[in-house]
């Protein structure tokens, strides 16, 4: 299947929750917020909420500048 | 939707006033009242830099009558490319004071109060109990962090904006009224991991795409109008130029914060420079760690993990296949001779900032290929093992 992420092709060998696309990614990052078609998941349904075919998903990370 | 007005009208506007505001005062929705309310108001702005200058000069056109200024720091020739509010001639001088001056060649009718001092877990309180609304323009996670709990504990909304580089982010966070920060990032990056401005660098006028929306908030939030930037977060990227809005909801099983922490720093994992310089090119994420462990278990790789926490904390949760070493048995010299000689050493601590302060020690005594594991046992629960308690 595949997704839009930060608006790209991205290709999922199965169906995949936030949790596992985060682990997958590697970003070696935990200031993460993971949108699915323009709603940010709460961190703590990561594990639950499956990502649907086609959905746009945003991987944003914090920044701190001021 | 449109929530109640932050503030009740002053009882009046002067004829000098009203002069000034008359394009305020014709727009329908603003008119005599949401004049009133902004003379009223009462806004805190933390950080006279990037997005409290022009913050702070729009606040102060608008009519804002009292402006609350938090800063420690002093004008230096690097903040002139962006933080508008000062000047030349203000290089050297406390920001909190220049911001001062400024605001006053602005709008004379604005009091302006100054706080010329870092907000703490010791004084947070106490500076915001005295304001309707804030606007967190500070420069750093561990201050972020602060002012968001802060906030929840008090029940006051505020408008909060941050930047790096090309990209902005900007939304209102009201417990009462919708999530918090934390709901939107749980976690502070993994230590060393995410450079600031100065370190990075920021497109100057970024801080006015950035502050006009702070400002723009907070005048719909005092006056009642509009619709506020409640659960929704607005990214901004400034070489695309495109604004992405994505909604926030409260984590249902977040528990917002009633009490400050003790050390914000310490929660964010502030490093030394020779903890960030050493975890600079030798981090390696919880999957790395992950997959690290397995090719250990098949006997194609060979290293020793050390968890450099506290007894107690290893009694909580653990990385399977991990050593115990606290942190202050490398302080005080005694670690080195328990280490394997001929193994790579894997650290690893709570969240990352302890174990880059040992990962320092290691790669000075020679250890060289010594990495860390970034975001420590907090990351490995979150994304490997959500079967561990955490704390």
């Amino acid at each position: 299947m595949t997704i839009r992420l930060n608006g790209s092709d991205h290709v999922l060998p199965g169906p995949t929750t936030v949790l596992t696309l985060v682990d997958r990614l590697d970003l070696g990052r935990t200031d993460l917020a993971v949108a699915v078609d323009g709603a940010v998941v709460p961190r703590s349904e990561w594990a639950d909420h499956t990502i649907p075919d086609g959905a746009d998903v945003d991987v944003v990370t914090a920044v701190q500048g001021g | 939707m449109a929530l109640a007005p932050l503030v009740e009208p002053a009882d009046e506007l002067t004829v000098d006033e009203v002069r000034r505001y008359s394009r305020h005062l014709i727009i329908p929705d603003v008119g005599m009242a949401g004049q009133k309310r902004l003379k009223n108001a009462k806004v805190l702005v933390i950080g006279a830099g990037g997005l409290g200058s022009p913050a702070l000069l729009y606040l102060a056109a608008a009519g804002v009558g009292t402006l609350g200024i938090i800063d420690f720091d002093t004008v230096d020739e690097s903040n002139l490319q962006r933080q508008v509010i000062h000047g030349q001639s203000d290089i050297g001088k406390s920001k909190a004071l220049s911001a001062k001056e400024s605001v006053a060649e602005i709008n004379p009718y604005v009091n302006v109060v100054l706080h010329e001092e870092r907000l703490d877990v010791d004084n947070v309180l106490q500076v915001f109990a005295d304001y309707d609304l804030i606007l967190d323009g500070t420069d750093n996670f561990a201050t972020r962090y602060l002012v968001n709990d802060a906030a929840v504990i008090l029940g006051k909304p505020y408008v909060w904006g941050s930047i790096y580089r090309f990209e902005g982010q900007v939304s209102v966070f009201w417990a009462q009224e919708g999530p918090q920060y934390r709901d939107l990032y749980p976690e502070p990056p993994p230590p060393g991991m995410v450079p600031s401005c100065a370190e990075g660098g920021v497109l100057g006028v970024l801080c006015a795409s950035i502050g006009s929306v702070m400002v723009n908030e907070a005048i719909k939030l005092i006056t009642g109008i509009g619709d506020p930037l409640i659960g929704r977060l607005l990214v901004f990227d400034a070489l695309e130029m495109r604004w992405t809005e994505l909604k926030i909801r409260r984590d249902p099983h977040g528990e917002p914060p009633t009490a400050l922490l003790e050390d914000y720093e310490a929660f964010c994992g502030v490093l030394s420079d020779e903890a960030a310089d050493a975890a600079a090119d030798s981090t390696i994420s919880v999957t790395t760690l992950s997959s690290w462990l397995k090719e250990r278990e098949e006997g194609t790789r060979d290293f020793v993990l050390v968890d450099v926490r506290e007894p107690n904390e290893y009694e909580i949760n653990k990385i399977p296949g991990s050593v115990l070493i606290p942190k202050g048995e490398f302080l005080a010299g005694n670690a080195l001779s328990q280490l394997p000689q001929d193994k790579q050493v894997v650290l690893q601590c709570k969240s990352g900032a302890r174990s880059a302060e040992v990962l320092a020690i290691l790669k000075s005594a020679g250890l060289e290929d010594s990495v860390h594991v970034g975001g420590g046992v907090v990351a490995w629960v979150n994304q490997i093992d959500p079967s561990q308690p955490s704390y």
